[in-house]
């Protein structure tokens, strides 16, 4: 048995291939505490209530009830959606809150795990797709919502629903890796949180999650411009059945995110070691 | 474990570490600044890696040591000397500015204690969060769980929720699940002190059993502990080593040192009394300032003191302490008819001990005057000398006693 070697010393000129491998493999072992700590957090979430789970369904239920009501009521005319507005309405919410809790989970994961971050030598990945686990438990819950709401609203069940994890896969992808940018720098500075917090309440509305991309005006450029609007709209396609238009510009944002994944990854893995020195410092 | 024995030999180095620096930031918001500079470039601040930027001290300092398996590195100095920044660069935590470390083997980290633990889940499941974070897989927590839940005595209470154990029993847990860990190198902080005296003995049963095949640094305020069971020590002052060697017991009077140089203390005073003069006169040569005695040397204070009132014969106690400040010896009281006199206002005499037997170390003297029949105190003062008394051997207990051995 020959022992595992590990120098630390201050020029770390790693190359990005060897940090990478060991990214992934890191995330590989280490996953027995990604699930014992995404396991960890849910029992704790729901053991101290009566109704346990089923407030997991309450945030994405209200947003796609007020929708609904404010269309019902008139009080905001929006264009044919071609399809139920519920299930429009609930889509997108859906997609959307996958989407802004990906960009948010790498940031609040490590965060919750400062003190131990000080402390303790362990694969940092595995918070990441603790958080990442969480995320996709969540989304179950949220997809049998949307199942309830299908059937319900007549749209029925159509084959192409089969694709719609990938949809929510594609919607992770993008999240995750604009949120690895951020986390270093939002772990520094409280600021980079509270501003990504406000630009997605605005950019929610520049994204066809609760009303359809408009015929013509600055808001159709920016709407169609903007990445996160192929994956709602596909998203949307494999719940309806309807041709998937957007499939091409969705295929090249997945494409682009992956090695920007990698190129997260790498960077998150070295940022650590700069962000706890300031934690404790 | 066992096999380990046969390939591994005694003398490889386990942790090389060379050249050790690291700075730090006084302000916060500067500090966060540098850290910004740092995640952009790639190579964090390589131009000026020997300087410090504004604002910025080294809280380590050139810092060398080798360790092998088997031996025991004590880190010892006073509060911010660098002790945890040091075993944070060990354990990985952060990078090193100047230097380098070499580990070989697996890191075990005795720094937090149930790490991952969420107070409303059970004993039971927190060992599993607590091993995951530790590096075990969930077969290895399987195998070790009853072992771990004897080990902590918590056999009774596993399916309670944490947030109703108390601080020890946590401990308890936490140490539980670490003690399981099988580390090539181990860093030891703080965590000892808590806990009740039965589970620190316990600890240090443990720590006993994987030294021989471990490598282990310890930072402890606790002398006594760390001469216990370290073979050498690093002793830091502002992050510069002020001391290295496998002479443990001249580090740890070095860091006693450091904290010598305390004025002796009038814990009370009736303004009736005054000592003017204490002198320890057996003493032939003095480290800086501090009177040197030998083992076995005569004991022998002359005191000069002053009355300011008319008093009769006062009654003199004093105390020996270690540093430690546990008194370990008092000296026989004078009594009505010791042959002690006034002379006017003074009275001046000699307290002698024929062979003190004391074991290597420094020692303070406390001082209690009071009447002698009503013992009432009219003076106390604390630390009114220090002295260090040498010898070649160093023991853990205060006295080493002289002894002869006879055939029957």
């Amino acid at each position: 048995m020959s022992l595992e070697v590990k120098v630390y010393q201050k020029e770390n000129r790693l190359r990005f291939a060897t940090l990478l491998r060991e990214s992934l493999s890191d995330i590989f072992k280490s996953r027995f505490l990604s699930t014992q700590l995404a396991v960890r957090d849910i029992k704790a979430q729901y053991r101290q209530s009566y109704f346990g789970i089923l407030w997991a369904f309450a945030p994405p239920l209200m947003t796609a009830l007020v929708w609904i009501l404010l269309n019902k009521s008139g009080a905001v005319t929006l264009t044919n959606t071609g399809m139920p507005y519920p299930v429009y309405a609930f889509t997108g919410t859906l997609i959307w809150s996958i989407i802004v809790e990906s960009i948010n989970n790498p940031i609040n994961s490590t965060n919750g795990a400062r003190s131990i971050l000080t402390k303790i030598n362990f694969p940092k990945e595995a918070l990441i797709i603790s958080g990442l686990f969480k995320l996709l438990f969540n989304s179950g819950i949220k997809l049998i919502l949307l199942l309830f709401f299908v059937l319900a609203y007549g749209v029925g069940l159509q084959w192409s629903l089969l694709w719609f994890p990938f949809a929510i896969l594609g919607a992770v992808l993008v999240g995750t890796t604009i949120g690895l940018f951020i986390t270093p720098f939002g772990l520094l500075y409280k600021d980079v949180g509270k501003f990504i917090s406000f630009g997605l309440r605005f950019l929610m509305y520049a994204t066809p999650v609760v009303y359809v991309v408009p015929k013509e005006g600055l808001l159709k450029s920016i709407m169609l411009g903007n990445p996160l609007t192929p994956i709602i709209l596909i998203a949307r396609n494999t719940v309806t059945g309807s041709a998937p238009e957007f499939l091409g510009y969705f295929l090249i944002i997945i494409a682009c995110c992956i090695p920007l994944l990698f190129v997260g990854l790498v960077f998150y893995r070295v940022s650590i070691p700069v962000i706890v020195e300031r934690f404790s410092a | 474990m066992n096999q380990n024995k046969n390939i591994t030999t005694t003398d490889d180095v386990l942790v090389k570490v060379e050249g050790l620096s690291k700075k730090f930031c006084k302000d916060l918001k500067t500090g966060l600044w540098y850290g910004l500079k740092d995640l952009v470039s790639r190579n964090p601040g390589a131009k000026d890696s020997g300087n410090l930027r504004p604002k910025e001290f080294w809280a380590v300092k050139d810092v060398s040591f080798e360790l092998r398996r088997g031996e025991c590195l004590g880190l010892i100095g006073h509060n911010g000397a660098g002790k945890s920044t040091l075993l944070k660069i060990l354990n990985g935590l952060i990078n090193p500015d100047g230097g380098k470390v070499t580990i070989r083997g697996r890191v075990g980290a005795l720094i937090e204690l149930g790490a991952g633990f969420n107070p409303i889940l059970t004993g039971r499941e927190n060992v599993y969060n607590n091993g995951a974070i530790l590096g075990f897989s969930r077969k290895e927590i399987d195998a070790k769980l009853e072992e771990i839940i004897a080990f902590a005595e918590l056999e009774e209470f596993i399916d309670m929720p944490v947030q109703h154990y108390s601080s020890g029993m946590k401990v308890r847990l936490g140490f539980a699940v670490a003690a399981q860990m099988e580390p090539d190198v181990l860093l030891i902080d703080e965590v000892l002190a808590v806990g009740d005296l039965g589970f620190v003995l316990k600890c240090f049963k443990a720590i006993d059993t994987i030294l021989p095949r471990t490598a282990i640094v310890f930072v402890s305020h606790n002398m006594p502990m760390v001469s216990r069971i370290c073979n050498q020590v690093v002793l830091l002052d502002h992050g510069k080593v002020e001391y290295q060697g496998k002479n443990v017991g001249e580090g740890i009077d070095l860091y006693y040192k450091r904290f010598a140089q305390n004025e002796s203390k009038v814990l009370f005073d009736d303004g009736t009394i005054e000592i003017k003069n204490i002198q320890l006169i057996s003493s032939i040569k003095t480290n800086d300032g501090l009177p040197i005695l030998n083992w076995n040397d005569e004991f022998k204070l002359k005191f000069k003191i002053l009355t300011y009132e008319n008093i009769d014969m006062p009654k003199f106690l004093i105390t020996l302490f270690d540093k430690e400040q546990r008194s370990v010896a008092v000296l026989k009281s004078n009594e009505i008819n010791s042959p002690i006199e006034f002379k006017k206002d003074r009275i001046e005499f000699i307290l002698s001990h024929k062979n003190l037997q004391l074991t290597k170390g420094i020692y303070s003297i406390n001082v209690l005057v009071s009447n002698m029949e009503t013992g009432v105190p009219l003076l106390r003062v604390h630390d009114i000398l220090s002295f260090q008394l040498v010898d070649k051997e160093d023991y853990w207990p205060p006295f080493l006693l002289d002894a002869t051995y006879s055939e029957i």
